[in-house]
């Protein structure tokens, strides 16, 4: 096959997009193979830019890479970072580069994006001023804020409010100054402008619409320190972000003569081709065929589709795209999809407002009753189901305003929605080709669809419509939608608890051979595994037991990414005393372990092999420690804050009753992990209403907190009980978790578990005070019976040889450590070595410790 | 062949074929019935997960779990999906058919690579495992 020349300048979200478009075209019945060179100005490979303010919250540049490993080796391209583009000559057909190279190209395609504008007002370049587009802009920003105290954002659309955000998070009293009249100008008018302009300052942000930037001033240094407005207003401020606005980067095209728009943008046909047949453009540089500069990823990706369906010789068009948005500013959420505005002639608009909830929508309906478009602020629930409808331009399917009002959420299922409605944007995936896929092509589960049509695998912001539209479809096909534990059961974990308890059932093979189906599988078995320890079944290591845990649990400890294992004794209550932080120091220094002390008060040591764990627990156990349970769904920790001992607050012993509760429950295993804390005084220092179950100490006795969460859905706890003495305090407590073991599903919080509990809290607390279902004896007597069997799960595996016998690297090279398992170092540390690293493995202990076995031959 | 199906009695070797010999990996009843253990094969050193399934069959698969690159395919659960006794990676649990190595929910892994194990012969013989194991 004939190999033909194709220059990408650009590797930003749409140069990358379009390699992976042109890699996924078939190889059967092209033309010719493409050789693909690509000119990038930046010094790293494409990354996320839409989630570049992430950056500043700890995602890594590596994390937002958009690139994924391997691929430009794959696929034989020639990136070639930081060496931009500097000329084209179109007779010649070749481009230049700024080191000197010169590229013929057969087809070329400029994917340059835009650049931040910045207004020419005296003083903009001053020390302390910057743009927010590029990761190195944010390192600068950072290390401006360092020295700042006060920030401005120019600029109060969607990527000024960004700014602001970061800055407040900075900890930067912060400015947001707007010429327009509204903030968000172009996505939303002056209701939703004055509902978030209201929810912007609850958060401490000033917000100046209507003015501009007149003059920013600068010391004698050169930094900015003051900026005038037009309103006459002064700003003392040591830090600026500019973000009035992109304009297209389509200075390569003007001097080499292509066409460009009034306002900029590279002029592209429908099929993103510049008049020379020769070059394209896509992406935010390119001026569509529809007159647009679309400043948005979704249609650069559709245009980067086009251009590579046109290379593979399939023909495709891009006429225009939807410019739809979502997002989440600042915590608020902000929605405005189709003709948000009300431009079309004879729009009608329906308003629903509630300042005082700062929530404000607005639906743009036609005459005859079409969905045109809407406004969302502070609620933007019902974007999914309404962009589609709006897009499609389809019949309200009922009163406009009960779509609106909260109570109507119900209604608004994805039923109504037509079936050429757009349920993924980022992939463009109709409805229709969603019910397809399940009713023709046979998939049964989210994954399977997501997988076969590429909805979801974007953005991901449509995976919860997408899950609604395949139940339903499902549903329609008669298709059961399997409410049991996974394929081998059909019953819930809750059920499985009953028949394991009711028939005293202790072994795996018994429950699925008499109730299930199969081998069984990592949801089940590891589920079974929980409810026989939760019944006291013995250790979890023996006998058939020892098969069905997850691979945490069958170590003891927890895998990490490289196949090495963290260890984590456990610190009841957080108290540790000197001699036991010195040998968690020794150990850890011995087998040159990472340290980290983690988000539950104790300390986490990373980087043990497989074989190294039992002479590390060793020398824990022998030091009075014992297993943390970090690997298991179990109790976890107890927090406590120091309480009435020390705190001059306090007004009981808080360190004393976490630790007692951890001691109490340590080992219990539950449908999902357990945590706790327990604070000294109403200031709450401990965190304990985000706990699972969270004591609040009271001058009259303990306040219960149950059902709170941390993690991906926080939830502030329920008061269960108030002024408890300490006996009835852990009665309740024990009866809770009982209850909650017996009748949550597998891997349920108590948060979800309190929530679809019927009766809700009131049954919750009828059950466990008053004992309104008559078991409560029985709970009682289960948690007896745990507390008197509890052993610690590494001081029992220590004592048995033919438990201690499976840690080790390889079963005919036991003495080998896994040579693939490497380190490197990094802040006086060691961490997994990544794949394009050397790294060297864990040296075996340096000091053997006193009970370490030494064999003789 | 990648599987075999032991008897009863306990004094028995599992071998791999590495390529130039049947080779004694470890004793049949250090598997545990549902679990693996990784064990190394032939001159360079490759690292290969052997397991006994609940019914006795035994499988040798390569231990790389192509997904996180770790060596960690021998510490996955067993299990079956549908009629296909599978293992699944202890690490972003993909499942993998134990008889043909094949993965069952994706075709890549994320370095392009496919997302295949090596299936190694193995044979459960009646001979003492030798001093050296
Ligand atoms: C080590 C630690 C991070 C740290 O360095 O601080 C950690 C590490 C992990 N957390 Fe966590 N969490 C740690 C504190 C927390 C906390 C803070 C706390 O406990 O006060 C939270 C929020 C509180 C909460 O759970 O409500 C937390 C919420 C989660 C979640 C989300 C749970 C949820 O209900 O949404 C997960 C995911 C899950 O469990 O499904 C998770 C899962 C994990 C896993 C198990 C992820 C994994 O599968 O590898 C990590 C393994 C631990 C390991 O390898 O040792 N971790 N994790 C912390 C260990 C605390 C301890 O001493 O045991
Ligand atoms: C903070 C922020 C938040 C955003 N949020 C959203 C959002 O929520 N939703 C949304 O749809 N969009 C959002 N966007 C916009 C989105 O990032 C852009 O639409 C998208 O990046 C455009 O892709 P592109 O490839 O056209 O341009 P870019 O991603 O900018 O890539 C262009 C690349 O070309 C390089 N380049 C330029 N000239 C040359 C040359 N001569 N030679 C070689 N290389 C060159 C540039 O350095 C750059 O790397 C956001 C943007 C920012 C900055
Ligand atoms: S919660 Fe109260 S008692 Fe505990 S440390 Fe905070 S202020 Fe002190
Ligand atoms: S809309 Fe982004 S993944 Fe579907």
């Amino acid at each position: 096959m004939i190999e033909k020349s194709l220059v990408l300048v650009g590797h930003g979200m749409v140069g990358q997009r379009f390699l992976e478009a042109l890699s996924e075209q078939p190889a059967a019945g092209q033309p010719h193979r493409w050789r693909v060179t690509v000119l990038a100005e930046e010094p790293r490979p494409a990354y996320d830019r839409v989630h570049l303010t992430s950056w500043f919250s700890g995602t890594s540049a590596e994390e937002l890479t958009l690139c994924p490993p391997g691929f430009i080796e794959q696929h034989g391209i020639d990136l070639r970072l930081g060496d931009p583009a500097t000329a084209i000559d179109r007779r010649a057909r070749t481009v230049t580069t700024r080191s000197g190279a010169e590229l013929r190209y057969d087809a070329l395609v400029l994917a340059t994006g835009s650049y931040p504008f910045v207004p020419p007002v005296p003083g903009h370049d001053a020390a302390g001023c910057h743009v927010y587009r590029t990761i190195e802009d944010l390192e600068a920003i950072t290390a401006s804020a360092r020295h700042a105290t006060v920030g401005a954002v120019v600029g109060g659309g969607l990527l000024g409010l960004e700014a602001a955000g970061a800055l407040r998070a900075m900890g930067l009293e912060t400015h947001v100054v707007e010429f327009a009249p509204r903030l968000m100008a172009l996505q939303v008018d002056d209701g939703g402008g004055a509902v978030l302009r209201r929810k912007i300052e609850d958060l401490g942000v000033h917000v100046h619409t209507g003015a501009g930037t007149r003059r920013i001033d600068a010391d004698e240094n050169g930094r900015a320190r003051t900026m005038a407005l037009s309103d006459g207003t002064g700003l003392a401020v040591d830090l600026v972000v500019f973000s009035a606005g992109v304009r297209p980067r389509d200075q390569l095209a003007r001097d080499c003569g292509l066409p460009v728009g009034e306002r900029g943008g590279i002029a592209v046909d429908e099929h993103c081709r510049t008049p020379d047949p020769h070059i394209w453009a896509i992406g935010e540089c390119a001026l569509a065929v529809d007159g647009r500069v679309y400043g948005l990823v979704a249609p650069g990706y559709a245009m980067a589709d086009t251009v590579a369906r046109e290379l593979a010789g399939t023909g495709a068009e891009f006429t225009g795209a939807d410019t739809s948005t979502k997002l989440k500013l600042l915590g608020v959420d902000v929605a405005s999809f189709g003709d948000a505005l009300g431009t079309t002639e004879g729009a009608l608009e329906v308003l629903y407002a509630n300042s005082r909830a700062g929530i404000y929508k607005k639906l743009v309906v036609s005459a005859d009753g079409r969905l045109l478009g809407g406004i969302l602020v502070g609620d933007a629930e019902s974007y999914a189901t309404l962009r589609p409808l709006a897009i499609g331009k389809s019949q309200l399917p009922g009163p406009a305003e009960q779509l609106l009002v909260p109570a109507a959420a119900g209604r608004q299922g994805p039923l109504v929605l037509p079936d050429e409605a757009v349920v993924c944007s980022c992939h463009h995936v109709s409805k229709a080709a969603i019910r397809a896929a399940v009713s023709e092509r046979g998939m049964r589960t989210v994954p399977e669809v997501k997988k076969c049509t590429k909805a979801g695998t974007g953005c991901g912001s449509c995976v919860k419509l997408l899950g609604s539209v395949v139940a339903e479809e499902l549903e329609a096909g008669g298709i059961e939608v399997a409410r049991g534990l996974c394929e081998h059961f059909t019953h819930t974990r809750a059920e499985l608890y009953e028949i394991v308890r009711v028939k005293g059932i202790t072994g795996f093979s018994r429950l699925i051979d008499e109730h299930g189906s199969g081998e069984g599988c990592d949801i089940c078995k590891p589920a079974v595994a929980s409810i026989l320890a939760a019944l006291g079944n013995g250790h979890v290591l023996d006998g058939e037991q020892a098969a069905l845990q997850d691979t945490n649990d069958h170590f003891l400890a927890n895998l990490q990414r490289n196949g090495s294992y963290s260890v984590v004794p456990r610190v009841p209550g957080g108290e540790i005393t000197p001699a036991g932080l010195i040998t968690i120091g020794e150990i850890a220094r011995d087998y040159g372990l990472y340290t980290k002390i983690t988000g539950g008060q104790r300390i986490d040591l990373f980087g043990a092999t497989v074989d190294q764990l039992p002479g590390i627990w060793r020398r824990l156990v022998d030091a009075g420690f014992e297993s943390g349970h970090a690997y298991g769904k179990a109790l976890r920790t107890v927090k406590s804050c120091v309480g009435r001992t020390w705190c001059r607050y306090g007004v009981q012993d808080s360190v004393a009753l976490a630790i007692e509760l951890e001691l109490r429950y340590r080992g219990l295993r539950a449908p999902h992990k357990l945590k706790s804390a327990v604070s000294g005084c109403a200031r709450e220092c401990a965190e304990a209403q985000s706990k699972d179950f969270g004591v609040i100490a009271t001058s009259e006795g303990w306040n219960l907190y149950v059902g709170g969460n941390g993690g991906m859905t926080p939830r502030h706890a329920d008061l269960l009980a108030a002024d408890l003495d300490h006996d009835t305090l852990i009665r309740t407590i024990d009866r809770f978790l009982m209850f909650y073991v017996r009748t949550a599903d597998r891997l349920e919080r108590t948060a979800p578990w309190l929530g679809r509990l019927e009766g809700g809290l009131d049954h919750l607390r009828a059950v466990v005070m008053d004992d309104s279902l008559g078991i409560c004896a029985e709970l009682d007597e289960l948690m007896a019976r745990h507390v008197e069997t509890y052993e610690d799960e590494w001081a029992a595996t220590l004592a048995d040889p033919e438990r201690v016998r499976r840690f080790v690297s390889f079963a005919n090279a036991p003495g080998t450590p896994d040579p693939t398992v490497r380190f490197v170092h990094e802040r006086d540390g060691i961490r997994p070595a990544r794949p394009e690293e050397d790294g060297f493995p864990l040296a075996p202990a340096l000091i053997a410790g006193p009970a370490l076995e030494v064999r003789t031959r | 062949m990648s599987e075999a199906n032991p008897p009863e009695n306990a004094e028995y070797t599992v071998e791999i074929d590495d390529g130039r010999a049947w080779t004694p990996v470890c004793r049949y009843q250090d598997l545990l019935p549902g679990r693996g253990i990784a064990v190394l094969v032939g001159p360079q050193g490759e690292q290969v997960a052997v397991f006994s399934e609940r019914g006795g069959a035994v499988h040798a698969l390569a231990n790389r779990d192509p997904f996180s690159g770790a060596h960690v395919i021998s510490r996955g659960l067993l299990g079956s999906r549908g009629s296909v006794p599978v293992v699944i990676s202890p690490m972003l649990k993909q499942a993998f058919d134990l008889r043909t190595g094949r993965c069952l929910d994706e075709d890549h892994a994320p370095d392009g690579a496919t997302a295949h194990l090596r299936v190694w012969p193995v044979r459960v013989v009646a001979a003492r495992l030798a001093e050296a194991c």
